[in-house]
């Protein structure tokens, strides 16, 4: 391991911190989309009062991953900025209406039709803003992120085709579908009364199945799509033992939400989702960005490195013990 | 308008929107902190209510700084790769550590917020503090990040290529210091001001009203002082451009020719085909005195510089007349306000006091903003001073237009949201009758004891 492949772990840490905690809060604006039925209210109410304290500090695990690319990877950030720059701009814009929306839906005070407007707005680019981070990974993943064009290729070509392609779409879905999920799964344990945790029980099995779905898809269209992400997931030395992790993850998290077992699902929940992630970053790799920028042809130089593993090191002393509080104080078990 | 002009101007509209946020969130949990204090000593439930107004004045303000901070860290990339390409390794050191400094502030925001009856007082009052403390040294990080593209150290540059890098003696380049103090002032002289400012005016309407009183008191006890010592920051600053940044002063106070005994010169408009400041005032000598403490020292004019390399230096002299101007206004009130209260007179009384605080209410955010223009604008056509040039940085996808136009609306229109929801939340008087009365109410102790946000 080099200091490159250290730091590129972290990077991917810190995205995979984001899509099982951020990602769930986006999940949560899906199902206050989708709310239904008789406790249609008291869904919404219940998933606000869930993202409300930690939304801001789930969306610092993206802005961490952004800072770590740019100064340890520059020449990766350079690039993804460059080619990227639609679908990048456009995950902003959802970031921006998500959270200022939240915030104006929870904070505008009185409960009147302007308030709802938020609510919608909020709910719709927790929609939007998913397929679009999970076309950026799709685009990556298939290894159209690559190197310098001639320099009268046309627009198109440049700076739309490499993310407007069916695999990328599919993955888009499947990000969504899973953060979906991840939401339904979390808000069983948030709900404290048997009605409401039923109503996430059942979205969260529904979803979960629909999760698989939206897996084989994007299985399918990885032949064409993603060939070196697919041929590294089925001939690596690791494929088997980790398919069959996440098999077993995947089981877990299906068979614990039918026994009501909410704690054990939240876990294989998460760690599924994780699986996944890790199994396209070490399919992909030593690609950073594949099939020509690899970790260590992106790295910063050395002295860099250095201090930036040290400035994490330092970091993680302040930031773990301060997650670790506010999880407690919002997430353990019902205090009041 | 070129791809280039649309870079930059997206670039300054999110820096400018964003800057504001920025701002209020350094400041505004010293007065949320300072209020629940007080509600803890006194029991008063005003200042609960005063604090629990200004928690969610930050919840708003910081969500809104926190996604219009995250779209700057991304348009860095989308707008400006060849700048990261370069710049990263050697400055993304402090964009790290403001990522935790950042972390942090948000999970004890979360905390400070949702907290009221979860957690013991004395945790919430640090929960608070934490925000505080946090959120000025992220604003302390992005500062030092910037002050190196003014005044670049931790490198060396061998055929365009940057070697040697050394991340810590970037951090501390010569402009660091002068900044990291200048900006930090700013952000508590402005919020400090706005607040007072509007508090002021509806004390003129109400001078009675025990909630005003008490608000007007606690924001100008974290806006003056940073107002006063103001002036003294910009002194600094202004040393430090004339030894490292020549082009900057030169442009900020219109002086064309380099000269010993280079008068400071008062207004004015820059003629450029002339190069000459027409219809300003000249103090002799005065530029000298103020950069090196010298009445003849010789400063630099715009002429050490060739013509390609000048700023837009109407824009920046402007700017920095403005910027003057205003800081010297926010620092005489304070001082006003200060000698008042000293005397031991009622500054809710005092209603010509009250009327120079209420004109100052956006003037501190002018200040920030004409600030931010010098600093920028007196740069170009560096990116990087001497280094790299904004124009070889800039991304080359073209049609730059729409998401300059994009995000120009969509900060239009938050930026009017959040007065409007901040009008709504925070500075509409409380619908307490006794409240309106001078004295402390006597029934109010503890009554409002343990309720949530």
């Amino acid at each position: 391991m080099t200091l490159a492949d250290i730091l590129a772990a972290v990077v991917f840490v810190a995205l995979n911190a984001y899509a099982v905690l951020g990602g769930a809060d986006f999940g949560g604006g899906v199902w206050a989309l989708l709310a239904g039925g008789l406790r249609k209210e008291r869904q919404r109410d219940l998933i606000a009062h869930a993202i409300g304290p930690v939304w801001e500090a789930n969306h610092v695990w993206l802005i961490l991953a952004i800072v770590l690319l740019f100064t340890g990877f520059p020449a990766a950030f350079a690039r993804l900025g460059i080619l990227l720059h639609i679908p990048l701009s456009l995950v902003l814009i959802g970031i921006v209406l998500r959270g200022s929306a939240f915030t104006f839906w929870r904070y505008g005070g009185e409960a009147d039709a302007q308030q709802r407007h938020w609510g919608v707005t909020f709910a719709v680019a927790s929609l939007i803003t998913p397929v679009l981070l999970g076309i950026t990974v799709g685009a990556v993943a298939s290894g159209a992120v690559s190197g310098p064009r001639a320099p009268d290729t046309v627009f198109f070509a440049v700076y739309v085709a490499p993310w407007l392609t069916p695999f990328a779409l599919s993955v888009g879905l499947f990000a969504l579908v899973a953060f979906a999920f991840l939401a339904a799964v979390y808000l069983t344990l948030e709900a404290e009364d048997t009605e409401l945790r039923e109503d996430f029980r059942r979205r969260a099995l529904s979803a979960g199945v629909a999760l698989l779905g939206a897996a084989l898809l994007v299985l399918a269209l990885s032949g064409v799509g993603a060939p070196r992400v697919r041929a590294g997931l089925i001939l690596a030395p690791w494929a088997v033992p980790l398919h069959l992790v996440t098999g077993v993850a995947a089981v877990a998290a299906l068979v614990a939400l039918w026994q009501r077992r909410y704690g054990a699902a939240r876990v294989a929940a998460a760690a599924l989702v994780s699986l996944i992630l890790w199994g396209w970053g070490l399919s992909q790799y030593p690609y950073i960005l594949p099939p020509d920028l690899t970790v260590t042809g992106a790295a910063a130089p050395a002295a860099t490195l250095r201090l930036l593993v040290g400035a994490l090191a330092l970091g993680a002393v302040v930031l773990l013990p301060s997650l670790y509080y506010l999880f407690r104080v919002f997430k353990g078990r019902p205090t009041a | 308008m070129s791809d280039l002009l649309a870079a930059r101007s997206q670039m300054g509209v999110s820096l400018a929107f964003h800057i504001i946020f920025a701002v209020v969130g350094i400041a505004m949990p010293v007065m949320m902190v300072v209020a629940e204090r007080r509600w803890q000593v006194t029991g008063h439930a005003i200042y609960l209510d005063l604090a629990q107004r200004w928690a969610k004045g930050t919840a708003i303000l910081f969500a809104v700084g926190a996604v219009s901070g995250t779209v700057l860290s991304f348009e860095l990339g989308l707008l400006w790769p060849e700048f990261m390409r370069f710049a990263g390794p050697i400055i993304g050191m402090p964009f790290s550590l403001e990522g935790f400094a950042f972390f942090t502030e948000a999970i004890f925001l979360g905390i400070y917020l949702y907290g009221w009856d979860r957690i013991s007082p004395g945790a919430h009052l640090a929960a608070g503090g934490i925000v505080a403390l946090s959120g000025a040294a992220s604003g302390v990080f992005v500062v030092v990040a910037n002050a190196w593209m003014n005044a670049p150290a931790g490198f060396e540059l061998v055929n365009g290529q940057a070697v040697n890098v050394d991340p810590l003696a970037a951090m501390a380049n010569p402009a660091a210091l002068p900044q990291a103090i200048h900006m930090t002032l700013a952000a508590y002289a402005a919020t400090g001001f706005a607040v007072a400012g509007i508090h002021a005016l509806l004390l003129l309407k109400d001078p009675a009203n025990a909630f005003h009183r008490r608000a007007l008191a606690i924001a100008l006890i974290v806006g003056a002082p940073a107002a006063v010592l103001q002036p003294i920051s910009g002194d600094l600053s202004a040393r430090h451009l004339a030894r490292h940044q020549p082009v900057k002063l030169a442009a900020a106070e219109a002086l064309f020719q380099t000269r010993a005994g280079a008068p400071l010169t008062l207004g004015g408009w820059p003629d450029m085909d002339r190069r000459e400041t027409r219809f300003a005032i000249d103090i002799p000598s005065g530029l000298s005195l103020l950069a090196f403490h010298d009445p003849g020292a010789v400063v630099k004019g715009l002429d050490a510089a060739p013509r390609d390399e000048w700023p837009d230096v109407p824009a920046v002299h402007l700017a920095f007349q403005l910027m003057v101007a205003l800081g010297t206004y926010l620092a005489l009130v304070a001082l006003w306000a200060g000698w008042r209260a000293w005397r031991g007179a009622d500054l809710a009384h005092d209603r010509w006091l009250l009327r120079a605080i209420a004109l100052a209410t956006p003037l501190g955010f002018i200040a920030v903003e004409t600030g931010w223009m010098v600093t920028e604008l007196g740069r170009q056509p560096w990116v990087i001073y001497g280094v790299l040039k904004t124009a070889d940085a800039v991304t080359p996808m073209p049609g730059l237009i729409v998401p300059f136009l994009t995000f120009t609306l969509l900060y239009c229109f938050l930026g009017v949201i959040v007065a409007w929801l901040l009008y709504r939340q925070i500075l509409r008087s409380p619908e307490i009758p006794e409240w309106r009365g001078f004295y402390m109410p006597v029934d109010s102790r503890g009554s409002r004891k343990g309720e949530g946000a």
